[in-house]
């Protein structure tokens, strides 16, 4: 582990500036780092954002719920299920819709699906950083059943409008629960085997053991969430933290790891995938019935005044909806606080004096997904 | 008509020709293994990540590397701006080239060799640290910030790994006493506990001679683990990264062919050369079945683990691979010395 650049004293005089990006294969999309180096070192680090920036929040005021509920899930393409959830949430906390408890449970079946999918790809994006390619397409076989199970649900492999105002749009269907259970049973080995394939391997823990240290004050002080937080020994997780959907009623643990370095990050993430399996397994088990879709929802929407916010656990961490409504049939001002942003932010101050391999290893271990940071 | 005949065979029989004809041969060996080890290489890491990899052009995809070629060829030879034109132009042949001479003395069998000189090991070393300064070159070359990057690694990794490669060899030279590539495997003749490989009565760690020597040749030939030079996802394409068309082409296929020089050259020194374990078939089978075995590794290495890390590799080398190697080194003197000493 490096510490301090030996050079570090010469820090200022003698740099080169070294841009990573807007297209570089380890930003994973269109992120640009500007670098100031030290040979190897990096001196500062510079996130420009930006690229892709689609003014979603702008989009949000100047359409309806209803039109703005599909821009949610591509925001973060990866876990678009949890964006739509945190959308209609609040939508339905402010128009005081009571949501059926079998639709809830649907959510939380499809959204830790969803979960599991996108550390899946997280997996193998990250091990591609590390120089490791095989794990890439041993992810993507676990993850196309994914997307086969929520396609056959939603009609859309990535993208998903299945959540709406006071439930989901259609019922769950006998071949979907199979392919669930299914799944959950064909999963567990699945992890033992990348415990043993990729956890294990000396490399790879010589390679993030003691890399890019992120403390819980650091996290506290640029609002990192989710697993970045979890791997530096906080047990925040909203779904105990702010309880919300069907949750309460599973039981399930919140993996939390204190060695704060790139590893805990990733113990915390395959951990939970664990978890994730536990509450589907559950949600599996105690499947209610009933309607999946609230009664009397207006076919237009209108919010009483009131500012409102709903917050869900995303893959990458909190995602908070904040809606300010001044009684129309839509938002009088939109904020989405995503969790990959306030993760980036915090790569400036973590990478100072690291090596550039250590540092887009730490940068994968954070989970960036872009139009998440842009929006 | 008779007179014409002996003259055409007294020329055949002159050693410049066989040669020219030793030379074309191995040229085209060595292009053939190279655009065949790209198929082995998209083959075995598709069957590796459990796909089929290449299947579209020719049977089992067996036509892919011509594609890839002509694909290549049909690109614009670009030279960015700015840089050094004769290095940059020059830097992939400077890889290629050493690759090829060196074949020159790896003896595929008995006769099967090109030129069997008494130094052929020390001309493979002197030749093959060339094909660092290539890599080195082109990078610099190329004025581009992160092939700069991958030069500088090129260099200090190559330096670290060569020192316990050459210490190993320097080992074996002194348990077989000679340089003379042929004259090892002769050594080696017999049942397969004579290949250097497993005589530990001459020195008890040659197993650890032939691992190190093999670390060594992935570091040397910027193999995963060791690819930092081509940090892809560091570094983008590292040295290569300002090379389009055919002058990254010809880095690739020199890639290989310092592979099939490597593995060559670990089969001639530790696995007994074109000796058969068991008597049957001809020689040069027998050295390519242990070469292309050694070569499998090679790519059954690379899609299996994931990149060093750059210190990490810098310290495997000078703080175990080094002292092992002088420890063997000096084992094996003593062993070569004390019966001689203890005898008289």
């Amino acid at each position: 582990m490096v510490k301090e650049a030996p050079s570090s004293r010469a820090a200022g005089r003698e740099t080169f500036v070294l841009n990573l990006g807007p297209q570089h294969p380890a930003t994973h999309g269109v992120l640009r780092v500007r670098l100031t180096m030290d040979g190897e070192y990096l001196v500062e680090a510079e996130p420009v954002c930006g690229y892709i920036h689609r003014m979603q929040e702008k989009m949000g005021e100047n359409r309806t719920y209803a039109q703005f509920l599909p821009n949610t899930s591509r925001i973060d393409y990866l876990s678009a299920m949890m964006y739509t959830h945190a959308f209609v949430g609040v939508v339905e906390r402010a128009a005081r819709i009571q949501v059926p408890p079998r639709a809830e449970y649907i959510r939380v079946i499809t959204s830790e699906l969803n979960r599991i999918s996108s550390h899946l790809v997280w997996w193998g994006a990250f091990l591609l950083d590390l120089g490791g390619f095989t794990p890439l397409l041993y992810a993507f076989d676990d993850r196309e059943r994914i997307l086969d199970l929520l396609e056959g649900l939603t009609g859309a492999r990535l993208t998903y409008c299945y959540y709406r105002f006071g439930g989901v749009c259609n019922d769950v269907d006998e071949s979907f629960l199979r392919g669930t259970r299914a799944f959950v049973t064909h999963m567990r080995p699945r992890l033992k085997m990348y415990r043993d394939l990729v956890t294990g391997n000396i490399i790879f823990q010589k390679r993030l053991k003691g890399i890019g240290p992120i403390s819980a004050e650091m996290c506290r002080r640029y609002g990192a969430t989710g697993p970045v937080i979890r791997g530096a020994g906080v047990a925040y997780d909203v779904r105990r933290a702010e309880p919300y959907s069907a949750y309460p009623d599973f039981d399930f643990e919140i993996p939390t790891y204190p060695e704060c370095d790139s590893l805990a990050r990733y113990m915390v993430r395959m951990a939970e995938l664990e978890q994730s399996l536990r509450i589907i397994e559950q949600a599996l088990d105690r499947f209610p019935d009933g309607p999946v879709m609230a009664e009397k929802v207006p076919r237009v929407l209108k919010l009483p005044a009131g500012d409102f916010c709903y917050a869900v656990e995303a893959a990458r961490g909190r995602f908070l909806v904040r809606l300010v409504s001044d009684g129309k049939d839509g938002a009088y001002r939109l904020k989405l606080r995503t969790p990959s942003l306030s993760n980036l932010s915090l790569f400036g101050e973590a990478s100072q004096g690291m090596l550039l391999p250590d540092a887009l290893a730490m940068m994968g271990s954070l989970d960036l997904v872009i139009p998440d940071i842009d929006r | 008509m008779t007179e014409w005949l002996s003259k055409l065979g007294g020329f055949l029989s002159t050693e410049p020709f066989r040669l020219v004809v030793a030379l074309v041969a191995i040229l085209a060996f060595v292009g053939a293994n190279a655009a065949y080890l790209v198929w082995v290489e998209r083959k075995g890491a598709g069957r590796f990540q459990r796909r089929p990899g290449p299947t579209e052009a020719g049977f089992a995809g067996l036509l892919q590397p011509i594609a890839d070629a002509l694909k290549l060829m049909s690109k614009q030879l670009l030279v960015p701006p700015m840089v050094d034109r004769t290095l940059f132009r020059a830097a992939p042949l400077m890889m290629m080239s050493p690759a090829l001479i060196s074949l020159a003395v790896i003896p595929f069998s008995d006769k099967l060799v090109g030129r069997n000189i008494n130094l052929g090991l020390l001309m493979i070393f002197a030749f093959g640290s060339v094909n660092v300064m290539a890599i080195m070159l082109g990078g610099w070359s190329s004025r581009n910030k992160y092939a700069i990057i991958s030069s500088a690694r090129v260099v200090s990794q190559n330096v670290a790994y060569e020192i316990p490669m050459l210490l190993v060899v320097i080992t074996l030279i002194m348990i077989t006493g000679t340089t003379n590539l042929h004259e090892i495997v002769e050594q080696q003749a017999g049942a397969f506990w004579h290949w250097n490989l497993f005589r530990v009565w001459v020195n008890p760690l040659m197993p650890v001679t032939f691992l190190i020597f093999f670390i060594c040749m992935l570091a040397e030939t910027n193999r995963s683990p060791f690819d930092m030079a081509e940090a892809e996802s560091e570094l983008v394409a590292g040295a290569y990264t300002e090379y389009s068309g055919m002058g990254f082409g010809v880095f690739f296929m020199a890639e290989y062919a310092n592979i099939l020089l490597g593995c060559s050259l670990a089969t001639v020194l530790f696995l007994g050369g074109w000796h058969s374990p068991i008597g049957i078939l001809p020689g040069v089978v027998w050295f390519l079945v242990k070469m292309y075995f050694l070569v499998f590794t090679v790519v059954w290495i690379r899609w299996t683990f994931p990149r060093t890390q750059f210190y990490g590799l810098l310290n495997l080398s000078w703080k175990i691979l080094i002292p092992v190697s002088l420890f063997t080194l000096l084992l094996s003197g003593a062993m070569v010395k004390l019966p001689r000493v203890f005898g008289a």
